[in-house]
C-alpha cells in the first residue's frame, strides 16, 4: 500500500476485510493526504465466505481497472484473505485488463513485516516493467562514466523513498540539491511521486542511489545484476556521512578531481551548523548524555554514529525492527561496544531502555510512548511516525540541512538540562515549583495530562509515603505505571521520613532520575532505608 | 420523496419495507469504509478498568487498535493483540498453547485484571479458532481469580459500534438473575454522563437505576422480569434480545442525543417505570428550556446547511434526527451500515418525509453522490475526512461521536458545537 499510495497512476486491489480500510486513515491522518490511497479493498463478511469470494475479488478488479485507469494494478491480500486463500493474483492473470501490467504480490503477512513487503512490492513493479529491456546475459556492464562520451552530465536514481517514510519528501529535496551542487543531475525518484513510466527511465542513469535500503535494497541489488547499474549505498545522515555519501557518489561517477575535493574539503562540515554548534560553549552539558537508539536499521544505525560522534553522546542502547538489516546494526553495535537489540516487541524495548536509564531516547513512535511513560526525553528518528513527525516545514533527515535538523530536535528535549544550575539557583520560585508543567510534560513526578483520561499514576510521593505495604495498592490502582512503586517495594527499599522529605526540595522534573538513582545506590550498596544521606551519597556516586 | 434521482439503487433493490413517510431504503454493498469492531475497545477499557482485552489476531490487528487508539500507550494499554504467527495457522493445538502462556505472563504482569476478554478477530475466525473453548479452559485455570469471557470483533461479522454489543453479549451470561424492579441503562456512557442521568432519574423518583457495562467488570447487574433496558446507544441489537430473551422489558424510545431525543428518552423511561407525568416534567421542563438555550448558538450556524452521514457508527439515524429537528439542518443523504428497524423505530418515525436513507455501502458510488450533492457537512470516519476537506466540502469525523460525552438534555449544546465548528472553522480561515 505504501508503493502504490507513493505513486502516481498505480491502483492496489487488496483482498481484505472491512476493518483492514483503517490503513487509509495512515496516510489521510497520518500524513494528511489530500487524496485517498488508490487502493481498492473487496471488504469480504462472513456471509461472503459462504459464496464465491473469488467471484467478489474478479468483481473488485474489474471495478477498479474501469473507474481508476491505472496505468499498472497491484493485486494482493491482506492475512485474513491470505487464510482463505482465492490466490487473487492468479484471478486477476486470468482477465482481461486491456494490456494492464498486472503485479501480483505474495506477502506472506504473517511472517513477513510491512518494510519487506513494501520492498519486495517495489522490487516486482519495478521488474515487470522493465523485463522488456533487460539487456541480453553476458552483455557489457554499462560504464558509470558513460555521461562524458555521451556530452552530459552524471546522472542518478533516488530510489527507497515512500510515503509514512521518515521524512522521505523532505530529504529527496536536499539530496537532489547536494548533487545538482556538484552537477549530478537526478533523473529518476521512485517509489514517491513516480508513475509507472518513470520506472521505464530507471536505466537510464548511471547509478542508483539506495536512498532506503528498507525498501529500495532488493531493487537496487537486481538492477546492478541485470542492467550492471552501480548502487551509491552510504546514507548520508550527520555530517560525516554526508561527506561519505558525496564521496562515494563523485567517485563511483568518476568525476573531475575538482569536484571530488569539494566533496571531500574540510569547508564541507562548515556547510552545516551542527559542527560548530557542536564544539560551541553552549553544548557543553551534552557531553556524555546517555542515549538510548532504536528505529529502522538506517536511521538507527546513522543515530548512533552522530550521537557518539557528533553531540558527543554516550550510546546506552542501540537496536532496530529491522531483521532483514540486522547484520548491519549489529557492527554498528559492536564499535559502540553495546549488543545490538534486534526485535519487534515494544515491551522488550521498553525493558532494555528501562534497564539502560538513559536521558533522552532516539526511536520510533512507540519508543516515544514508552519513553513517556518512563519520563525520560524522546525525539523520534525512524517510522513507524505519529502526525506531529509530518511537519509542514521541510525539516530532512540527510545532507547538511538535514544535521542542522537533527541537532535541534535531539538537543531540545535535552535542552532542561542545560538549566539544571539555574534550577538549583532558583529553587524556591514559583516558576518551578509542582504545577509548573514543563516543556518535557509527562515526567512521572508532575501532575500531567493524560491523554487516555485515566487516573494520574501514583506520584513518587505517595507511593513511597505508602511505603512497604502499597505492594498490591500501587500495582493495582496505577498498573503499569506502578513501575517504580512496585519496584521499590518489591525490593524492600523503604524512603524515610527525611528521605523523603530532601527527594521533595529536587525539582520535580529531576525528582524521577533522582529516585531512580537514589534507589538503585540503595540496591547496590545492599541498602533497605533510604534517608537523606543515602540521597546525597547516591549524589556524589553519581555526579562522579 | 424530494430528490431521488442521486439514489437510483444501483446495486440491488433488495426489501423495499418503508416507513410511510420515507422512501425505500437503499441497499448498497460494495466497498465498505467501517472500521471493525475491535475498535471499539479504546471505549470499552476506558469504561471498566479492570478488564483486559486481549485481540487474538495477526499484526494487523494490533496495528490497527494501535492506530485507531491513538492515545493507547499512554494509557498503559488495557489491551494487547495475541499475535497469530505461522505456527499457529499451522496447528491450533500451538495457537492455543501460545495463548495461554500469553496470558499467564500477561496476568503474572498485570495482577490487577479481574476479567480478560479474549476478543476475536478476522483471521482467528477464518482458522476458527475456538475462543469460546480458549475462554473455558483458561476459566478452568484461573478458577476465582479472573474470569475469561470472549466475543468476536472481527471485521467480517462487526462493524466499529457493534464491537460493544458483543462485548455487552458476552458479558450477559454472568449476569445474576432478579426479579427486583430497576432501570437498566444498557451501553457506554462516559461517567460524568451517566452520573447525571442517574441523579435525574432518581429526582423523578425511580430509585434502581443500574448499568450495563458496569464500571467495574465484576460488578455486573442482575436481570430479570422486573428489569426496564433503556438502551442508551442504537446498535445494541444483540444484547438488547438476550436482555429480552431472560425477561427483561425493553423500553422503546429514541436515543439520548440532542435536547429533544432525551427528552423523549427520559420521559419514556419514567413512563415505563410508571411515574406519574407531572413529577416528570418538573425535572425535564428546566433541562429542555436550558439545553435549548446551548443549542441556539450553534442551530444558527447549521440551520439551512445540506448534510451527509456517511455508515459508520450505527448512531447516523440518531444524530440525523437531531440535526435536522434541533439545528434546522437539511438531510441530503443518512447511511448506516446496519439498520435495526426495531431498535430503531422511533427515530425512524422522526425523520423528515423524503429522508434518503442506505444501508451498507459501496464507498466510490456514495462519494460520486456526495460530490454531486456537494453537500455543506459530511459525517465520516478518517480514512474519508481529509480526501473530501480537500475537494472543498466540510467534514465532521464520527469517532468523535463515540469517544465523546454527547448523551442527554446537558450535553446538547456540545454535541451541536461538534457539527458547528467545522463551519465556523471554515469562516474563520482566511489567506488572502
Amino acid at each position: 500500500m505504501r508503493i502504490a499510495t507513493s505513486m502516481e497512476g498505480v491502483h492496489y486491489v487488496l483482498h481484505a476485510p472491512q476493518g483492514d480500510t483503517y490503513a487509509d486513515l495512515l496516510f489521510t491522518m497520518i500524513e494528511r493526504r489530500d487524496r485517498r490511497p488508490p487502493v481498492t479493498y473487496t471488504t469480504f463478511q462472513a456471509r461472503d465466505l459462504g459464496g464465491d469470494t473469488a467471484e467478489l475479488v474478479k468483481r473488485s478488479i474489474n471495478d477498479a481497472v474501469e473507474r481508476f485507469r491505472p496505468e499498472a494494478l497491484l493485486v494482493g491480500e491482506s492475512c485474513t484473505a491470505e487464510l482463505i486463500q482465492d490466490q487473487p493474483g492468479a484471478l486477476a492473470g486470468g482477465m482481461d485488463l486491456g494490456g494492464i501490467p498486472v503485479v501480483s504480490l505474495e506477502l506472506p503477512a504473517y511472517s513477513k513485516k510491512e518494510n519487506w513487503g513494501a520492498a519486495e512490492t517495489f522490487y516486482q513493479l519495478v521488474r515487470a516493467l522493465l523485463k522488456p529491456q533487460l539487456p541480453p546475459p553476458g552483455a557489457a556492464k554499462p560504464s558509470p562514466a558513460r555521461w562524458r562520451q555521451e556530452g552530459r552530465r552524471p546522472r542518478v536514481n533516488l530510489l527507497g523513498p515512500t510515503l509514512l517514510g521518515f521524512r522521505c519528501r523532505d530529504d529527496i529535496l536536499e539530496v537532489s540539491r547536494l548533487l545538482g551542487e556538484l552537477g549530478i543531475d537526478v533523473t529518476v525518484v521512485a517509489p514517491l511521486g513516480a508513475r509507472p513510466a518513470d520506472l521505464l527511465r530507471i536505466p537510464s542513469a548511471d547509478a542508483n542511489v539506495c536512498l532506503y535500503p528498507e525498501v529500495a535494497g532488493p531493487v537496487c541489488n537486481w538492477l546492478e545484476r541485470s542492467f550492471g547499474m552501480p548502487v551509491v549505498r552510504s546514507m548520508p545522515i550527520g555530517i560525516g556521512a554526508t561527506g561519505d555519501f558525496l564521496r562515494e557518489v563523485t567517485n563511483l561517477l568518476e568525476m573531475d578531481s575538482e569536484v571530488i575535493a569539494a566533496a571531500t574539503n574540510a569547508e564541507a562540515e562548515q556547510r552545516s551548523r551542527l559542527p560548530w554548534y557542536s564544539r560551541s560553549v553552549d553544548s557543553t552539558y551534552l557531553t556524555g548524555k546517555r542515549v538510548f537508539i532504536f528505529g529502522d536499521a538506517t536511521h538507527a544505525i546513522a543515530a548512533a554514529r552522530i550521537a557518539s560522534r557528533e553531540l558527543g553522546f554516550q550510546v546506552v542502547g542501540l537496536g532496530s525492527y529491522s531483521r532483514e538489516q540486522a547484520r548491519d546494526v549489529r557492527a554498528a553495535a559492536k564499535e559502540l561496544d553495546l549488543d545490538a537489540l534486534i526485535t519487534d516487541d515494544y515491551l522488550v524495548v521498553e525493558k532494555a531502555m528501562a534497564e539502560a536509564a538513559p536521558e533522552l531516547v532516539l526511536g520510533t513512535q512507540m519508543e516515544r510512548h514508552s519513553a513517556k511513560r518512563l519520563g525520560i526525553p524522546c525525539a523520534v528518528i525512524s517510522t513507524p511516525l505519529h502526525v506531529q513527525d509530518v511537519p509542514a516545514r521541510t525539516s530532512p533527515q540527510m545532507g547538511w540541512e538535514g544535521a542542522n535538523v537533527i541537532f535541534d530536535t535531539w538537543v531540545h528535549p535535552l535542552m532542561m538540562g542545560l538549566e539544571e544550575h539555574l534550577i538549583t539557583m532558583f529553587r524556591h520560585d514559583f516558576e518551578f515549583t509542582e504545577g509548573h508543567r514543563s516543556h518535557l510534560g509527562g515526567a512521572p513526578d508532575g501532575a500531567g495530562i493524560e491523554a487516555s483520561g485515566t487516573k494520574q499514576p501514583t506520584t513518587g510521593a505517595a507511593a513511597s509515603t505508602e511505603t512497604t505495604t502499597a505492594t498490591a495498592v500501587a500495582s493495582a490502582a496505577a498498573g503499569a505505571t506502578a513501575a517504580p512503586a512496585a519496584a521499590l517495594a518489591e525490593n524492600g527499599l523503604h524512603w524515610s521520613p527525611d528521605g523523603e522529605a530532601e527527594l521533595a526540595k529536587i525539582p520535580f522534573f529531576v525528582r524521577g532520575k533522582a529516585r531512580r538513582n537514589a534507589e538503585s545506590f540503595a540496591r547496590a550498596q545492599g541498602l533497605h532505608r533510604i534517608d537523606a544521606e543515602t540521597l546525597y551519597e547516591a549524589k556524589a556516586h553519581f555526579s562522579r | 420523496m424530494g430528490a431521488v434521482a442521486p439514489w437510483a439503487p444501483a446495486v440491488t433493490a433488495g426489501g423495499q419495507e418503508s416507513s410511510s413517510h420515507l422512501p425505500p431504503v437503499l441497499r448498497e454493498s460494495g466497498q465498505r469504509e467501517v472500521f471493525c469492531g475491535l475498535t471499539s475497545i479504546v471505549w470499552l477499557h476506558r469504561r471498566m478498568p479492570d478488564a483486559f482485552f486481549l485481540v487474538v489476531g495477526s499484526r494487523t490487528c494490533a496495528h490497527l487498535v494501535q492506530s485507531a487508539a491513538g492515545v493507547m500507550i499512554f494509557a498503559e494499554p488495557r489491551f494487547g493483540t495475541a499475535i497469530l504467527g505461522e505456527r499457529d495457522l499451522a496447528g491450533l493445538a500451538d495457537a492455543n498453547e501460545e495463548l495461554d502462556r500469553l496470558v499467564r505472563d500477561l496476568l503474572e504482569r498485570r495482577p490487577e485484571i479481574r476479567t480478560l476478554f479474549l476478543v476475536g478477530s478476522c483471521p482467528s475466525e477464518v482458522i476458527k479458532l475456538d475462543l469460546g473453548k480458549a475462554a473455558e479452559r483458561l476459566n478452568g485455570q484461573l478458577a476465582g481469580r479472573v474470569r475469561v469471557l470472549n466475543y468476536s470483533g472481527s471485521g467480517i461479522e462487526t462493524t466499529f459500534t457493534q464491537g460493544e454489543d458483543q462485548a455487552l453479549l458476552a458479558m450477559q451470561p454472568l449476569m445474576p438473575a432478579s426479579d427486583e424492579p430497576q432501570l437498566l441503562i444498557v451501553g457506554t456512557l462516559a461517567d460524568p454522563v451517566e452520573d447525571r442521568l442517574i441523579d435525574l432519574f432518581g429526582r423523578m423518583g425511580i430509585e434502581r437505576v443500574r448499568s450495563l457495562p458496569p464500571r467495574r467488570s465484576t460488578e455486573l447487574p442482575p436481570v430479570g422480569r422486573g428489569t426496564k433496558v433503556l438502551l442508551a446507544q442504537p446498535f445494541l441489537s444483540a444484547t438488547a434480545r438476550a436482555l429480552q430473551a431472560r425477561g427483561a422489558e425493553l423500553i422503546p424510545a429514541p436515543y439520548p442525543f440532542g435536547v429533544e431525543g432525551s427528552r423523549l428518552w427520559m420521559r419514556a423511561a419514567a413512563t415505563a417505570c410508571g411515574l406519574a407525568p407531572a413529577a416528570i416534567e418538573a425535572v425535564l421542563a428546566p433541562l429542555v428550556e436550558r439545553g435549548r438555550r446551548a443549542v441556539a448558538p450553534h442551530r444558527e450556524v447549521l440551520a439551512g446547511k445540506r448534510l451527509v452521514l456517511m455508515p459508520d457508527s450505527q448512531l447516523e439515524l440518531s444524530l440525523a434526527r437531531f440535526l435536522h429537528q434541533e439545528c434546522g439542518m437539511e438531510l441530503v443523504e443518512v447511511g448506516t451500515p446496519y439498520l435495526d428497524r426495531q431498535l430503531l423505530a422511533e427515530e425512524l418515525a422522526l425523520l423528515p418525509a423524503g429522508t434518503a436513507i442506505t444501508e451498507g455501502q459501496d464507498v466510490e458510488r456514495q462519494l460520486e453522490r456526495v460530490r454531486a450533492a456537494r453537500p455543506d457537512l459530511v459525517v465520516c470516519g478518517l480514512g474519508l475526512a481529509n480526501p473530501l476537506e480537500a475537494e472543498g466540502i466540510a467534514t465532521k469525523w464520527s469517532i468523535e461521536l463515540v469517544f465523546s460525552p454527547i448523551h442527554g438534555c446537558d450535553q446538547a449544546g456540545d454535541l451541536a458545537e461538534l457539527f458547528s465548528r467545522p463551519l465556523r472553522r471554515r469562516n474563520l480561515l482566511q489567506f488572502s
